[in-house]
């Protein structure tokens, strides 16, 4: 990647270009995981080669990516490694890619999750979005395809978006790089507790389904008291997810979590 | 005290969903887009509504319309194996002109001067270094033409549309809709095709797009199609339309593979992997313009030298094992002699020859070599001068002297058009076979796969000697 500091951008943060080192495949040892989640053809895999320097395939079409990649860059010499995780709409149902990049949401423990959402499509996007939000509070939004937006007149307002979702925003083309020195940056301040999430909880549930997961989650703190996201193993208990339900019953939960 | 917590949580999440009734995933699904439409309306403005939308939705009434869908798709293969089969015209005999009429005589002239003995000279330089040196000026102006092509049309987004219009097909077939796309990968080379199927959940529909794979026209097969069809079909017509009725002949050959891959899965379906087509949503993605320059670079650095270093790892061995055939005298005869005696009986049967079977039983590990090996193997067995030699592969100048010494080994038409045939039947490549192997975990499917196409190719070659002989 060329990070070309632009006349005054040499002073800024941002273009710390002599602090990164992109690293291929090279993830021995490694201070932080990222995890790049996203819907199918957002840019993942673009993103991803961006940040690695690596060239995994990419092409226009849903569902390319179909083995978890993962990459490593340094950066302020912090060694990241990056897990490029299959595409998905949602997490909500069954099928196998789901369940990959739930799973690893959810256990593998990814430092920070990169959402990578169109821009051109972002109500769509959203809902992954708010979904992964209840699972993490270390995440950033990697507000893609920024190019496709502004040539179809779309404007986005990424201090607001900033604000309703309570993770930081950051617009780029990956394909032609841009953004992506922001991204790393924005990337290392949240891994580093520099820049604390505040992420969004999903409102519009009826009372009842409310006081559900209420009652469930209060009743799992007392077992895990350190359970960031009691709300989302809530919403699994409630729909059955016998996954979830085996590692409760076997204690082998207590592993992923601690 | 442990355990009865975890009781207790799931047996109080067991009296809540029941509280809560059926209706929680719906109503978790409407909350989550209520609060997208909510966040969006605050920050997201259109003002100009959604053009691109209708434009993309313009190209597609088009694109995949019932009247204009397979003629376009069949106009772009076209164009696309025309740019590759004019461009690659020059580039190919550049580089036989370098590495075959330069580079080969500077080398051997050095290994006199070294004092090399001549069985090492002959294994070394007419052996391995020809077998790479050929593949080189064969494959890479083909390849490097047609996977930034490929790619281009990957990158604007055609791909998802080839699928949707093929849809309906694969679904009469009982296969999965998604094997267009694996298909697809597929022409460029089958074990990339193969691994893309991982796309393909159910692994009933996985394992036919596995198999059927083999019946796209790969890489290393599209040039023995072209040089054939050049000197054999064009040939059959006034000048003039020569280069139409070549072109028409290679694409036939590859729809042919694809109705032999929809005749293949529906048999499959029927009978060993029987069970339901499984639906899947595939999004049509927007139309991008692809970044050109970019694309090409990316393409020719990655598919291209990949796909021509493994070609390469491949022939020099091959190119080894020829040259020695080819020396090693048994009685009075070569190995390569007696080989292609004892085959030509049964070939005959199949309208070919006992030098294309042999050829095909060395080129096993890679396509690429099957032209050049069936030259050097038809100069060998005839006597003819203009090879440069025992178990020497190589090039002629043009597809005329290269025509010229085929029809002094016998060939006819229907030779030639059997060749095509068997080329697009058969085993698959030795990567494709351990490609296979990888993602099948499975010695059963490996060989179903490997099989499966050799039997098709014997069986049609066959049926097509036969009925040419009764008519000719």
């Amino acid at each position: 990647m060329e990070v070309k500091p632009k006349s005054a951008c040499d002073s800024c943060a941002h273009f710390n270009a002599a602090g990164l080192k992109k690293l291929g495949v090279d993830t021995s040892s490694f201070d932080h995981v990222i995890a790049l989640a996203g819907n199918p053809n957002t840019g993942k895999s673009t993103v991803f080669n961006a940040l690695t320097g690596l060239r995994q395939h990419t092409g226009n079409w849903p569902g390319k990516t179909v083995t978890r990649a993962e990459g490593g860059f340094e950066y302020n010499n912090e060694k990241y490694k990056l897990v490029d995780l299959p595409g998905t709409y949602s997490l909500l149902s069954t099928s196998e890619d789901e369940e990959v990049a739930r799973n690893f949401i959810l256990f593998g423990k990814p430092t920070v999750t990169v959402i990578v959402v169109d821009a051109s499509r972002l109500e769509r996007n959203l809902n992954l979005v708010l979904q992964i939000l209840e699972i993490t509070d270390r995440a950033v939004l990697c507000l893609n395809l920024m190019d496709e937006a502004k040539r179809n007149d779309i404007e986005i307002n990424t201090r607001t978006l900033a604000r309703d979702l309570g993770i930081p925003v950051v617009p780029a083309s990956a394909r032609y790089n841009e953004g992506i020195p922001e991204l790393i940056q924005t990337i290392s301040e949240v891994a580093n507790g520099t820049i604390v999430c505040k992420p969004h909880r999903i409102k519009n549930i009826p009372k009842n389904i409310e006081k559900a997961v209420e009652d469930l989650s209060v009743e799992i703190l007392k077992e895990y008291p350190d359970m960031p996201n009691s709300r989302w193993i809530a919403f699994r208990l409630l729909e059955g997810d016998q996954h979830i339900i085996n590692l409760l019953q076997t204690g082998e939960f207590e592993e992923y979590i601690s | 005290m442990k355990q009865k917590n975890i009781d207790n949580i799931i047996a109080l999440s067991n009296d809540l969903r029941w509280q809560i009734g059926d209706e929680f995933h719906d109503n978790l699904a409407e909350g989550i887009y209520a609060d997208a439409a909510e966040i969006v309306k605050v920050s997201v403005h259109k003002p100009n509504g959604d053009n691109r939308l209708r434009l993309d939705a313009k190209i597609d009434k088009i694109i995949t319309s019932k009247t204009w869908g397979f003629p376009l798709m069949f106009l772009i293969l076209a164009v696309v194996l025309w740019l590759t089969i004019v461009g690659a015209n020059y580039p190919s005999s550049m580089l036989a002109e370098l590495l075959l009429n330069t580079i080969h005589p500077a080398l051997k002239g050095y290994a006199s001067a070294l004092g090399l003995p001549w069985w090492l000279d002959g294994f070394l330089i007419d052996g391995v270094y020809m077998a790479v040196a050929w593949v080189i000026a064969v494959m890479l102006p083909p390849m490097a033409i047609f996977f930034p092509l490929f790619t281009l049309l990957e990158d604007f987004g055609y791909l998802p549309r080839v699928a949707f219009n093929l849809d309906h097909l694969f679904k009469l077939s009982g296969a999965h809709g998604k094997q267009a796309l694996t298909m697809s990968m597929g022409f460029g080379c089958n074990a990339a095709g193969v691994v893309a199927t991982r796309i393909i959940d159910s692994p009933r529909e996985r394992l036919i797009a596995i198999i059927t794979n083999n019946f796209s026209l790969c890489n290393g097969r599209w040039p023995t199609q072209i040089l054939i069809a050049t000197i054999f079909i064009g040939a059959t017509v006034p000048a003039s339309f020569a280069g139409i009725a070549s072109l028409g002949a290679v694409i036939g050959v590859a729809v042919l593979g694809i109705c032999f891959m929809f005749l293949t899965s529906w048999a499959l379906s029927k009978t060993v992997l029987k069970g339901e087509v499984s639906t899947f949503n595939l999004e049509l993605p927007p139309y991008r313009p692809p970044r050109f320059w970019k694309t090409i670079y990316t393409s020719i650095i990655d598919r291209t030298l990949i796909v021509l270093w493994r070609a390469i790892v491949f022939a020099a061995p091959a190119g080894a094992v020829i040259w020695l055939i080819s020396n090693i005298h048994v009685g009075d005869l070569s190995i390569a002699a007696w080989m292609i005696d004892s085959f030509d009986g049964f070939a005959f049967l199949f309208g070919l020859n006992g030098v294309i079977l042999v050829a095909y039983i060395v080129a096993i590990p890679a396509n690429e070599i099957v032209i050049p090996t069936i030259l050097m193997l038809t100069v060998l067995v005839t006597g003819i001068s203009g090879g440069a030699g025992a178990g020497v592969m190589f090039e002629l100048d043009s597809a005329n002297a290269t025509g010229e010494i085929l029809r002094a080994g016998g060939w006819t038409l229907l030779t030639a058009v059997n060749l095509m045939l068997f080329s697009l039947l058969h085993n698959p490549c030795s990567t494709t076979i351990y490609t296979i192997y990888k993602e099948t975990k499975s010695v059963k499917w490996t060989v179903v796969a490997s099989i499966l196409p050799v039997i098709l190719g014997f069986v049609v070659t066959f049926l097509v000697a036969q009925v040419w002989r009764l008519f000719a």
